[in-house]
């Protein structure tokens, strides 16, 4: 029984991580149409960000070690997007309408980051102690706990997930967002100035890459190749739930996590990950789409 | 270490291999009448000797082979500061394989034909070394690999300093039933490496009258453990005979701790985490689990001393020296011991030199076997410490014959073909 309960929980668990990668990325590849290879170093790059902030409170008093992950959240979203800023203002945005060239020149992107994290770092992974009130974890019964970072995780996500969903459906600067997202032209003419959505829509997107591998520091590896674990399923959560719409990234990102663990429950972890695969083919043969996607009466779609 | 070839597609790469070999060995019969060959005049020219080390600077292996390469570099140098060989210094051209196989070949075959060099220190993953062993049979050049590996091959054309599964897994399966229990969970990841060494152990732990509860792979860089986790949690092994390699090790770790589980509760035993994998895990997440190899940076030996000394003077103090790290160091005093014992840089007369040459190692005293290349090395169990280190808990009082094919072991028989 506390066997079929944990793997349920393992289920919304993963579901959360993947939803958090991808959350960035729906709001980039919707808005922009421009497919981010580099997305998963963003995730790197939030990642490093609290390593040094850990380091930064080592030095400091040791009782105040504990608080240094609430301050981490923060600076790796800032950190890394101001760091996509640049990108989009340098690279991204001589790429638009050019899919292929994107996807070679993000690619590129992500390749020139990871040595340069190779270089600043070192090569070999790092490690990112948790805090202490992370440790352990909430005791149902004899054998069955469910782990205090998982949890906090899963809050995480859904505190990203509300703060996305205020900023695109209940402000002015998310209305100018999906105005552009729905029809770019027709949002021109009306006087957005697309330009800058994009500069900041791809500064958010990159920043909340940066949260994910915040909180992927409490589960996983730190090294100059974080991301690129991540990137393959983060684009999948996307596919599947349909581009631009916050709803599809946590279908997918649900869809995908508990598939996966159920699957390599009953099978093992190789097959699962085929067999999930065929899941979401044969779905995208029934509707090419995703799951959910903007109704858009723009005629080049 | 590792490998990307299925089993079968390996059984037809040993016939390529072969087939090369059987070439090459035609080729050097022609050639044998020479008396000097270009490759050493070349190699040896003037005041100094090129050596070349081939390893993966850039690209997912940068993580494990930097520190390799960095090793060998000061080898050379401590060799150069003492007059060098045969009079001459030893020069290190340095190519970067940048994680990718096909590219470790190219680089390879620069080294030998245009760079001439008298020999190479290089590789990790059992992958980039399939991929230059048809290279170096072909150009009749002289590879030395510093890591433990699945076993199962012998080429004329490399030296072997890492252990042969009978000098790692074989005598960390024998100590885990004697101390720990008879039922076993096999976790590893999803290429040859891992389930060579596991089709090793269930040969083993059949022919010893244990259990393997299951086996268990995840593909390279997989990250989510939770179901791996719980599938040990329900099937209540002895022990986890982890092969996992890169950062799934993290990944592992850290979630086998989150679920509450401890090296008091379950037995943990690695063979690709070594002291510099322990500071990627974090040692708060892997104290007291299980490691095997032949070296820790703690074994007690006054070439250790000096050695781990010198290292931590050369790239900092905060770096630390792992097996691997030290195979790779042996390999260049060895390959100039024989040098100086061939007084040639001549690849066959290295190799002819090179036969029961021994080095007092930071690992202890070492011996080259002729027979396969590998090397006679002391085996040890060893347990991690809370500061990251690694503490020997077991060890063999003498070095252990290297066995690659594993042939002194009747439950072994039809393993290796």
């Amino acid at each position: 029984m506390g066997t079929y309960i944990l793997q349920i929980f393992n289920g919304i668990s993963v579901s959360s991580i993947l939803m958090l990668a991808a959350l960035g990325l729906a709001i980039t590849f919707g808005l922009m149409k421009v497919i981010n290879m580099a997305h998963g170093e963003f995730i790197m790059i939030g990642a490093y960000v609290t390593y040094l902030v850990q380091n930064l409170f080592i030095h400091l008093d040791k009782s105040l070690f504990g608080l240094y992950f609430v301050l981490a959240i923060p600076a790796s979203f800032v950190v890394a997007a101001f760091i996509g800023f640049v990108l989009e203002g340098t690279v991204i945005r001589h790429l638009y309408n050019r899919p292929l060239d994107s996807i070679l020149a993000t690619w590129g992107v992500s390749l020139v980051l990871q040595q340069l994290a190779r270089s600043i770092f070192g090569a070999p992974n790092v490690d990112v102690k948790s805090p202490g009130w992370l440790e352990g974890g909430l005791v149902l019964h004899q054998g069955l706990q469910l782990p205090y970072k998982r949890l906090f995780i899963i809050a995480l996500v859904i505190t990203c997930i509300l703060g996305m969903f205020v900023l695109l459906y209940k402000s002015k600067t998310g209305r100018r967002i999906r105005a552009v997202m729905q029809n770019r032209e027709m949002a021109e003419s009306m006087g957005i100035n697309t330009r800058r959505v994009d500069a900041y829509t791809f500064a958010i997107g990159s920043g909340l890459a940066g949260i994910a591998g915040c909180a992927l520091t409490l589960l996983g590896s730190i090294g100059s190749t974080l991301g690129t674990n991540y990137i393959v399923d983060t684009f999948m959560v996307v596919v599947l739930g349909g581009v631009g719409k916050l709803i599809g990234t946590v279908a997918g990102g649900l869809f995908i996590g508990t598939a996966n663990t159920t699957l390599e429950f009953y099978t093992n972890t190789s097959l699962a990950k085929v067999l999930v695969f065929l899941l979401i083919i044969t779905f995208l043969q029934w509707r090419p789409k995703g799951l959910f996607n903007i109704s858009s009466r723009s005629l080049d779609e | 270490m590792k490998k990307y070839f299925s089993l079968k597609m390996r059984k037809r790469a040993t016939g390529m291999i072969s087939a090369t070999l059987m070439a090459g060995l035609l080729l050097t019969g022609c050639g044998a009448t020479q008396t000097t060959k270009p490759a050493e005049t070349a190699s040896s020219s003037g005041d100094t000797i090129k050596v070349g080390i081939l390893h993966s600077l850039s690209g997912t292996m940068a993580i494990s082979e930097v520190s390799v390469k960095d090793s060998e570099m000061m080898a050379i140098d401590e060799i150069n500061a003492a007059g060098g060989v045969l009079g001459k210094k030893i020069q290190p051209v340095i190519e970067d394989g940048a994680s990718s196989w096909p590219n470790f070949a190219e680089k390879a075959k620069k080294l030998l034909q245009q760079d001439k060099v008298a020999t190479v220190f290089g590789c990790w993953t059992s992958a980039s070394r399939k991929a230059v062993l048809p290279v170096f049979e072909e150009n009749n050049g002289l590879l030395w690999y510093p890591v433990q590996y699945e076993g199962m091959e012998a080429s004329p054309n490399i030296f072997y300093t890492g252990a042969a599964p009978n000098q790692q897994i074989v005598p960390a399966i024998d100590w885990l039933f004697k101390n720990k229990g008879k039922k076993f969970f096999l976790l590893g990841s999803d290429y040859v490496f891992p389930r060579t060494a596991n089709k090793i152990i269930k040969a083993q732990v059949a022919a010893l009258g244990g259990e393997v509860m299951a086996e268990e792979y995840t593909p390279l860089g997989h990250t989510d453990y939770s179901t791996i986790v719980n599938k040990i949690i329900a099937s209540k092994p002895d022990v986890v005979f982890n092969t996992l390699n890169g950062d799934s090790n993290v990944a592992f770790f850290k979630q086998l701790k989150d679920a509450g589980i401890t090296s008091e509760d379950l037995t943990t035993l690695s063979v690709s985490v070594a002291e510099e994998e322990v500071r990627g895990i974090g040692a708060a997440n892997m104290k007291g689990q299980l490691v095997s190899w032949n070296y820790y940076q703690t074994t007690d030996t006054p070439e250790n001393k000096e050695f781990v000394k010198n290292y931590k003077a050369k790239y900092g103090a905060d770096r630390v020296t792992d097996d691997p790290i030290e195979a790779a160091y042996d390999a260049v005093y060895l390959w100039a011991a024989a040098v100086k014992k061939a007084g040639s840089t001549d690849v066959a007369k290295v190799k002819e030199a090179a036969k029961g040459i021994e080095f007092k190692a930071p690992e202890g005293l070492i011996k080259i076997e002729g027979e396969n290349q590998h090397i006679w090395k002391p085996v040890r169990i060893g347990e991690v410490t809370e500061d990251g280190l690694i503490k020997e808990i077991w060890s063999t009082d003498k070095p252990v014959k290297p066995d690659p094919f594993l042939k002194s072991y009747d439950w072994a028989k039809g393993l290796s073909n």
